[in-house]
């Protein structure tokens, strides 16, 4: 490569940088701008029932400036006014601040140990409930179908799979992934520790797959909000992985709190590789399966 | 001036580049430094206890919500983004790639420009794509200190000449000469305390 061909500079740059950089130049007030977020985090809270006030404040902020620079807006004001006046808009706002991003069996030996660690407990149950808390668009719930399916318990359990955002709901239903994507979430599936070829639960055409109705018979699809929403059912298993690295300290313990109350004892709370319970209310009230796979269990 | 934090990027040609820096940088040095390294999302991140054989100073992956403290070396986990909070403390994604890359380093460097306005140091080592490119240039926006690798020195050329082709930074030096620029900052620091 030479280096020294570089163009100087590129066009996606500058279309980047033109709504940043005018919008807001050297030694802009933070303090001021972080007090108009909150404001605006607030008023979209109380018109739209949407509550992102305990989220990290730079992933928010970093979505907001984003939103700004797509759709040319100058000032935290002027979007504000755009959001409570636009329902459109609003609707848009909320996937800016929606975290849709995720992956068949992703963190693949998250998965192994599940099978290895938490799934000879599952066996002692008669009927299984599980409770795939911010599904997004679903990769992961179908993996666990999968995964039940070929562990044999997936006929005596249903699995609940709630997110807020109705949207990725209704993609989660359908159950329709690129074929570009399953090629990748192959390799995770085999080394996952998967018994059979993953092509075994969909049927596809050139760029798309569909997964098997028959795996969804036993999926409960639910909209369900973590932050506003009470106690959802009494299940065996929680799945919540790379949720609450989202949310403040406080919200992660109301969010553990709810947990709790939802898992029987010896139940089990599976949480993302980066996440712990350690800085909250219940972390003597669980005794650990997996440290780091991030896999506990409820004390009796 | 007062520095309170140093950001670097580094993606191709990283593990090399920062054998060099750690073996030269001083155990006693105390700005807290945090580094993006692109890796595979599924990398167990060994490469980490290879650097801390070489180095002086303990490196360490990033823990979600960690405060960041003097004298520490920080590194982003696999397939997380890392951000920095006005409060000093780290937030990890699993958002977008961002320039195919996830961690990325334009979203440190972003969030690092504002948690820490003029008081941060970004530098942009050897890689093959333009990621941090926007980030550095935040950086200087906001009033930091901003580093390139000199291209002619890269592993990897192309992401210090991407930075070097889109605005001026304050410095393009080759590795040696930024570990010697850093360690004198860090004594200025030291003494204005």
């Amino acid at each position: 490569m030479d280096c020294s061909e570089l163009p100087t500079s590129d066009s996606n740059h500058i279309l980047i940088n033109n709504g940043s950089t005018k919008l807001r130049n050297t030694f802009f007030d933070s303090k001021k701008e972080m007090l108009e977020i909150h404001d605006l985090l607030e008023a979209f809270y109380h018109k739209y029932g949407y509550d992102f006030r305990q989220y990290s404040e730079a992933h928010i902020k970093r979505r907001i400036l984003n939103r700004m620079t797509l759709s040319g807006i100058e000032d935290i004001q002027e979007l504000k006014i755009k959001v409570l006046n636009d329902e459109l808009f609003a609707s848009a706002f909320l996937q800016d601040l929606s975290i849709t991003v995720t992956e068949m069996f992703r963190d693949p030996l998250f998965y192994k140990s599940l099978r290895e660690n938490v799934i000879p407990i599952l066996k002692t149950y008669p009927f299984i409930k599980i409770w795939h808390a911010g599904c997004s668009t679903g990769e992961e719930v179908y993996s666990m179908a999968i995964l039940l399916q070929e562990e044999g318990l997936f006929e005596r359990t249903t699995i609940y799979a709630t997110d807020f955002n109705q949207q990725v709901l209704n993609r989660a239903k359908e159950g329709i992934f690129s074929m570009k994507m399953m090629k990748e979430y192959a390799a995770n599936y085999k080394l996952s520790g998967g018994k059979k070829v993953i092509s075994d639960y969909y049927t596809s055409d050139d760029d798309n797959v569909i997964m098997n109705q028959s795996m969804k018979k036993k999926i409960v699809w639910a909209n369900h909000n973590l932050v506003t929403d009470s106690v959802f059912a009494e299940v065996n298993l929680i799945l919540c992985r790379n949720v609450l690295i989202y949310f403040d300290r406080k919200l992660q313990n109301n969010v553990q709190s709810l947990f709790h109350n939802s898992l029987i004892p010896g139940g089990v709370l599976c949480l993302g590789t980066k996440e712990s319970l350690r800085f909250t209310d219940y972390n003597e009230k669980y005794s650990v399966l997996d440290e780091k796979q991030r896999i506990f269990k409820k004390k009796y | 001036m007062q520095y309170e934090a140093i950001v670097i990027g580094v993606s191709s040609g990283g593990l090399n580049a920062m054998k060099i820096i750690f073996s030269l940088l001083p155990k006693k040095f105390s700005i807290p430094i945090i580094i993006v390294q692109h890796i595979g999302s599924n990398s167990e991140n060994r490469w980490i206890k290879l650097l801390n054989e070489k180095s002086n100073i303990e490196l360490k992956e990033a823990d979600e919500k960690e405060r960041i403290e003097k004298g520490k070396v920080y590194i982003a986990p696999a397939n997380y983004h890392l951000l920095i909070e006005r409060n000093k403390t780290f937030t990890l994604t699993i958002d977008e790639r961002v320039n195919y890359a996830r961690p990325s380093i334009d979203v440190l460097f972003e969030t690092a420009a504002e948690a820490y306005q003029k008081k941060i140091i970004g530098v942009v080592l050897t890689g093959s794509n333009n990621d941090g490119t926007k980030g550095l240039q935040r950086i200087k926006e906001c009033g930091g200190l901003t580093i390139v690798q000199d291209p002619d020195t890269a592993e990897s050329c192309f992401m210090p000449a991407s930075a070097i082709a889109s605005f001026k930074p304050d410095h393009i030096l080759p590795l040696e000469e930024i570990v010697k620029l850093l360690i004198e900052i860090d004594i200025q620091n030291k003494k204005s305390e």
